[in-house]
């Protein structure tokens, strides 16, 4: 499996192989424009949307701003519930966690539903070399994982493979894996989801050991809710006799009652659904019903970091609905493997630089993968200003300044003259190159610009100034460019390389 | 340290900006989104729910408690189930002319054993109009979760209007956070193949839904 993202190149690079490939370009297309309008339609029935998100974004910041006090406070709910509560500083010790729970069972198999924690731990990765091999179970995550492939989008991780190709994946793979494929398995998509869900059947009904995420965390009742639609999150949830979440910190929310604004949001803003097919809440273990024993893994690996950042902070309200790659022009073109992670499009082109650091190549070149078009502000259900956020990264790596890493604060060095600096050039001209991108991002500006801050708070003001100005974002672009870069000459060579 | 130790203490060096003054209760949150969207008498309420079910192609019914046995004996043979698996506190009369085996649903049954029931029914915790989802809480009427989800077809009963509330803020609140919660939305379903949207993966493929009129203010 080569489920790690170690060693990809920075994005430019990464993004160029994407946009050749005229295939992978069409189904990202044709999937961002669909959700797109679904979620349109979605989101316009309800009238209060509006009051919901800024609700939504205050719930989270006030979270955040006591997160010890939510966490204490989770901690005891979960284990007054029956619960087991560990903490992890980082991917090591929650792998480490978690393999010793497998091994404790003396179990080498484990089921598990979709969860972007366990991605960012390259937690398959390391239950394989402990000898226990996990299977996902999320269709389109199957696919990823037969394919021995990375996912590429938050909620269909597979947008980059059609059909034709899913079932070249499945015949091949499946009998690899457990049930293989009928051999005259079509490529409808009906059929394709029936061989899935044979192949899994057998594993959920004799799995012991399940794995999964959350997508949030309850602090005053200790209850855990997982969204999802095709059933394979309740089978992992409420088969297996041993249940081990690995959840995010930044995912608990204080009450019972805030869970009325996220169910909300998060399902017209994901799956542009009124409500996705399944929802399944549990608190702790229950007598005679699912699991008999379940462990909670709090996870930080660079969430404090990012807690740290007072302009960055807000990156940790996502709710990973995915809608900001749906609507951006660099995320259609580039493709989600470029950005080097499990955060694929703006989230996470300011989620990576922010968990890592932005001192590799590729994580500072993500902030400059971006026009800046605002488009990723008006869909964020939780107000994220990703674009304040980009700019605000971008001026740590050119300029360093003071961050947290691994805990401890200590002050970075501008970028000037290094390989970092070089990859965010190369970002930044591979967006000012593509012609579509800046059309794209101007399509969006023009029509969102009246919900857009009028300036940037902080740091990012001068660009900000420059950017509330009727100018196209390239223009603004170039001269905030020139403004930081001090040369006034733009790498002409990326320019007109979009075909 | 403890794993703990070193989180809890990034996470109070991280906001050192926060004033020491501010509880955990602050900074406000406005909650001036609507309770409920829109106004409906208790029928169109109704209504609603049974329109966003049969959108998300849930199959809905509506009976009273007199032709209810009939009902689910109806659409059990039609389906072909010959065996069903009841929750213990199930009213015994729901399946009383229905011609199938009944299997209880037991602590000691295995996922293996449950694969092979044909059906399952069930009442509900509740319903949501605006979303079109039932709720299932486990109760004596809903049993383990397990059965609800093994089986390839679920007739689930919803008492109108008792059981029926408007929007989720309606519902959180007649929701026991303690209690293993399921809501449905339709059966299930995936986009995952080129965003073809494919209805039945690993949930039960088939959700009938059966409005059973009676409760108090029904009309
Ligand atoms: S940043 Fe906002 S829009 Fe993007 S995935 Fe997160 S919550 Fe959704």
């Amino acid at each position: 499996m080569s489920g790690t993202y170690l060693g990809m190149p920075a994005f430019p690079k990464a993004a160029a192989v994407s946009t050749r490939d005229s295939r992978l370009r069409a189904n990202l297309a044709h999937a961002t424009r669909t959700i797109r309008d679904k979620r349109a339609r979605a989101v316009a029935e309800l009238d209060d949307w509006a009051q919901l998100r800024a609700a939504g974004a205050a719930v989270k910041d006030r979270t955040l701003r006591h997160l010890d006090h939510y966490l204490e406070q989770l901690e005891a709910a979960v284990t007054a519930a029956g619960g087991h509560v560990h903490w992890a500083a980082d991917a090591k010790e929650a792998n480490r966690i978690v393999t010793a729970l497998v091994r404790e069972t003396g179990e080498h198999e484990v089921v598990k539903v979709k969860s972007m924690a366990t991605q960012e731990i390259g937690l398959n990765e390391a239950l394989a070399e402990a000898g226990i091999r996990a299977y996902e179970t999320d269709l389109a995550e199957l696919i990823v994982q037969l394919g021995d492939d990375l996912p590429s989008h938050i909620l269909v991780p597979a947008i980059h493979r059609n059909r034709a190709e899913i079932r070249d994946i499945f015949r091949r793979e499946m009998g690899n894996w457990g049930r293989p494929a009928p051999d005259d398995l079509s490529d409808s998509p009906a059929e394709l989801a029936e061989a899935a869900r044979r192949h899994l059947r057998e594993k959920f009904l004799s799995a012991k050991v399940g794995i999964s995420g959350a997508n949030f965390m309850v602090a005053e009742t200790g209850t855990l809710v997982v969204v999802e639609s095709e059933g394979n999150g309740r089978m992992c949830l409420t088969l297996p006799q041993t249940l081990i979440s690995v959840v995010g910190i930044e995912k608990v929310v204080p009450t019972w009652q805030d869970l009325e604004i996220f169910l909300q949001l998060l399902p017209r803003s994901s799956t542009a659904e009124r409500m996705n097919p399944y929802t399944s809440t549990w608190t702790g273990t229950t007598d005679g019903d699912g699991p008999e024993s379940f462990h909670l893994v709090l996870l930080d690996n660079g969430r404090t970091d990012t807690l740290a950042d007072t302009v960055g902070r807000q990156a940790l309200r996502c709710i990973r609905c995915s809608a900001c790659l749906n609507v951006c022009p660099v995320y259609e073109r580039a493709g989600g493997h470029a950005y080097g992670s499990p955060y694929p499009g703006p989230i996470g082109a300011i989620i990576t630089p922010q968990l890592r650091g932005v001192e590799g190549t590729l994580e500072a070149s993500l902030p400059y993968a971006s026009s800046l078009c605002g488009a990723c502000y008006e869909v964020c259900p939780v107000a994220i200003d990703i674009p304040e956020v980009l700019v605000h990264l971008r001026e740590r790596v050119v300029e360093g300044g003071p961050v947290t890493r691994g805990g401890a604060r200590t002050v970075l060095r501008p970028a000037r003259g290094h390989a970092a600096e070089r990859a965010a050039m190369r970002a930044a001209g591979w967006v000012l190159g593509h012609p579509g991108v800046l059309r794209a991002g101007m399509r969006f500006a023009a029509r969102t610009r009246k919900l857009h801050p009028r300036r940037l708070p902080g740091p990012g003001r001068a660009w900000s100034d420059t950017r509330d100005l009727p100018a196209v974002p390239a223009e603004s672009f170039r001269d905030w460019w020139q403004r930081t870069r001090g040369t006034g000459s733009v790498p002409a060579k990326q320019a007109g390389d979009e075909k | 340290m403890s794993g703990r130790d070193v989180v809890l203490g990034r996470v109070r060096r991280a906001l050192a900006d926060v004033p020491g003054g501010e509880g955990p209760g602050g900074p406000p949150v406005v909650r001036d989104y609507r309770r409920v969207h829109g106004s409906r008498t208790t029928a169109e309420t109704v209504d609603l729910l049974a329109g966003n079910l049969a959108d998300y192609r849930a199959i809905v019914h509506r009976s009273d408690a007199e032709g209810l046995p009939a009902l689910i004996g109806r659409l059990l043979a039609e389906r072909g189930a010959r065996t069903v698996v009841v929750p213990p506190g199930l009213e015994r009369s729901w399946t009383a002319a229905a011609d199938v085996r009944l299997v209880e649903d037991r602590a000691s049954s295995t996922p293996h054993e449950l694969d092979a029931v044909d059906s399952v029914v069930t009442g509900c915790a509740l319903a949501l109009a605006e979303t079109g989802t039932i709720v299932l809480d486990a109760g004596p009427d809903q049993g383990r979760r397990r059965i609800t989800l093994i089986p390839d077809h679920h007739l689930c009963v919803v008492r109108v209007p008792d059981q029926v509330v408007g929007s989720v803020p309606e519902a959180l609140p007649r929701l026991s956070p303690g209690r293993p919660l399921t809501w449905i939305s339709g059966p299930s379903a995936t986009s995952d193949i080129e965003l073809d949207r494919v209805e039945g993966v690993h949930g039960p493929r088939t959700l009938e839904v059966i409005l059973l009129a009676g409760g108090a203010g029904a009309g």
